[in-house]
């Protein structure tokens, strides 16, 4: 369990803005995605865990140990904390081998279990045969394991992962998200998760902090945070969504409905408690829940005209974007899913189905 | 051509020897001290590395003038050599392993700390985090990761250290059999118009140092990248 207050200020340069962190969370067992774009700060606070930052103010807890007390001046050097990193590029030592990586790491351990931490660490990730090799020897994957088996091997209580799906290819990411439920089960490690994938994050997260500009925006379950983001601005970083500006022009209770004005056009939604006539809000909504079909005639009910400007093929249908920076995502089977017949049509209505529509 | 005097080998080894120890001195120093400039901030800092690489760029005449200052038998530290050692520094051999060490030192310090400084952060900081202190990090991690440069620098040292002449000899003196190194001696026969002892020499160092500075660029070469395979 980390429970974290971390402030951290870098004045502004001659060439670079200023930065500041400030940021209050707590990690319990299972994984915690720090979820943000680059440069939200997020690989800055898990250095602060970590101890290669120090920050200015704050206190950081690690079960019942100070890691970090600004007021108390206290500041852990990082081989005292017992925090399990894993580098973005993995850090393996590249003058020894992945057998001898371990070692090192294994030394705090009691000399006499050490061999057979080892050991068992190499087999459990799969790693007893290529132990002897270098670490420019082996794949991305094994590199990945054997970076974990380091950063548990010491009894971190904690393990920090910078990245750690980035620049692996789909098969080894699926693996490499084996390894994680694996560790999740059977060393109950709690894991801090850096990354700015959002499908990693689905996969992965029992709890997700959203960070950005340095400060967390929104956390809570993947599931929760997608379902209602807590602002247009987490609803923009998450990119899953189709973001209209809209102004209320009725409400209706009882029939759970309502009107909303985009540009000239007009849609039903349903009831929105605790909005006003006249609002100005955003209306959000996924691209696969929208429908497109060429332009017949005038548009019907919900549907907004659209110039077609881009089709897309994605692995289970078709990615269709207009103007106005609407996207529709199709799959394979529905009705105009045809790149070769439709990719040349321009005119489209794009369909906003009533019970789908939210806002922020 | 008439024959000379028979050959005095001495110079050679008495350089061999003061380039060896100055290099391990060298090492010993510099390594220190390019550490520092490499991981330490402080204020200063890049005075000291302009202080330590001041030696390479100085007339042999200055450099030999603060040193006979500084170690002479006037000085406190040519005072405190004597008591632990029972003669005086100057115009001995040792006094040449100083006057070297001026040389090797500087060219040690500037290639480990490039060294030092091109290791990617993220093994130290791994180091770090599995727990080492930083003298294990320093043996363990930094040192065999940049082993090949330190050792070609040293090798550069070496050979810098062999050819020494000016501090050598406003420091060291011209004795011949005491503290006679090979550059000197080469200028001596020349001086003597005793070509052909001044010949051999010039040939042989050319060739130790054409040959140290070939190992040099051999051992930097091919770091921790794909082994080569040999079919």
């Amino acid at each position: 369990m980390i429970q974290a207050r971390i402030r951290k200020q870098y004045a502004a340069g001659r060439d670079s803005a200023g930065f500041s962190l400030d940021l209050e969370f707590s990690a319990a067992a299972g994984v915690t995605v720090l979820f943000g774009s680059s440069g939200a700060g997020k690989t800055l606070t898990l250095d602060c865990i970590a101890g290669f930052v120090r920050p200015d103010e704050g206190r950081i807890l690690l079960d019942d140990q100070i890691l970090f007390d600004g007021a108390a001046g206290v500041h852990l050097a990082p081989r005292s904390r017992h925090c399990g990193y894993v580098f973005q590029n993995y850090a393996l030592f590249p003058h020894m081998t992945l057998r001898q990586n371990l070692e090192f790491a294994a030394e705090r351990a009691p000399r006499l279990g050490r061999h057979r931490k080892v050991n068992e660490m190499l087999d459990k990730f799969h790693l007893t045969d290529v132990a002897g090799r270098r670490p420019y020897q082996l794949s991305g994957g094994q590199k990945q394991r054997c970076s974990i088996a380091r950063a548990l091997i010491g009894a971190a209580r904690v393990l920090l992962l910078d990245e750690p799906g980035r620049g692996l290819d789909a098969p080894l990411r699926a693996e490499f998200y084996a390894v994680l439920r694996r560790v999740r089960e059977e060393f109950g490690t709690p894991m801090l998760l850096v990354t700015h994938d959002t499908q990693e994050c689905f996969t992965l997260a029992d709890e997700m902090i959203v960070l950005r500009d340095g400060r967390a925006v929104q956390s809570g379950s993947p599931r929760k945070v997608f379902e209602q983001p807590a602002n247009v601005d987490v609803a923009r970083l998450l990119g899953l969504y189709n973001l209209l500006p809209v102004e209320i022009r009725s409400l209706d209770p009882g029939r759970n409905s309502s009107r909303l004005r985009y540009q000239d056009f007009e849609l039903t939604g349903p009831y929105f408690p605790g909005k006003l006539i006249g609002d100005q809000v955003w209306l959000f909504v996924r691209p696969d829940q929208l429908s497109a079909a060429p332009r017949n005639g005038r548009p019907a009910f919900n549907q907004i005209p659209g110039t077609l400007l881009r089709m897309l093929e994605k692995p289970d249908g078709l990615r269709l974007e207009f103007s106005g920076d609407i996207a529709v995502e199709v799959p394979a089977g529905a009705p105009f899913a045809s790149m070769d017949k439709y990719s040349g049509v321009k005119d489209w209505v794009v369909e906003f189905p009533s019970r789908d529509l939210r806002i922020l | 051509m008439p024959p000379g005097p028979p050959m005095d080998w001495f110079p050679l080894w008495l350089s061999l020897r003061v380039a060896t120890i100055s290099t391990a001195l060298a090492l010993a120093v510099g390594l220190w001290l390019a550490w520092i400039l490499a991981n330490r901030t402080f204020r200063g800092k890049e005075v000291l590395d302009a202080a330590v690489t001041l030696p390479l760029v100085l007339p042999p005449t200055v450099l030999g003038y603060y040193l006979l200052v500084l170690l002479g038998r006037a000085s406190p530290i040519g005072h405190v050599y004597e008591w632990a050692f029972g003669g005086p520094l100057v115009f001995t051999w040792q006094a040449a392993v100083v006057a070297s060490l001026f040389h090797s030192t500087p060219l040690l310090v500037k290639s480990s700390r490039a060294a030092f400084e091109s290791v990617d952060r993220s093994y130290e900081r791994a180091a770090r985090n599995l727990g080492a202190t930083e003298l294990r990090l320093f043996w363990r991690v930094t040192l065999p990761l940049v082993r090949r440069s330190i050792l070609a620098a040293a090798a550069l040292a070496f050979a810098r250290s062999l050819g020494d002449f000016g501090v050598t000899l406003m420091i060291a003196g011209n004795i011949p059999g005491r503290t006679q190194t090979v550059s000197i001696a080469i200028y001596d026969a020349v001086e003597g118009g005793n070509t052909a002892t001044a010949r051999i020499l010039v040939i042989i160092i050319s060739a130790v140092a054409l040959a140290i500075l070939t190992l040099a660029n051999r051992i930097t070469s091919n770091p921790f990248g794909p082994r080569q395979t040999v079919l």
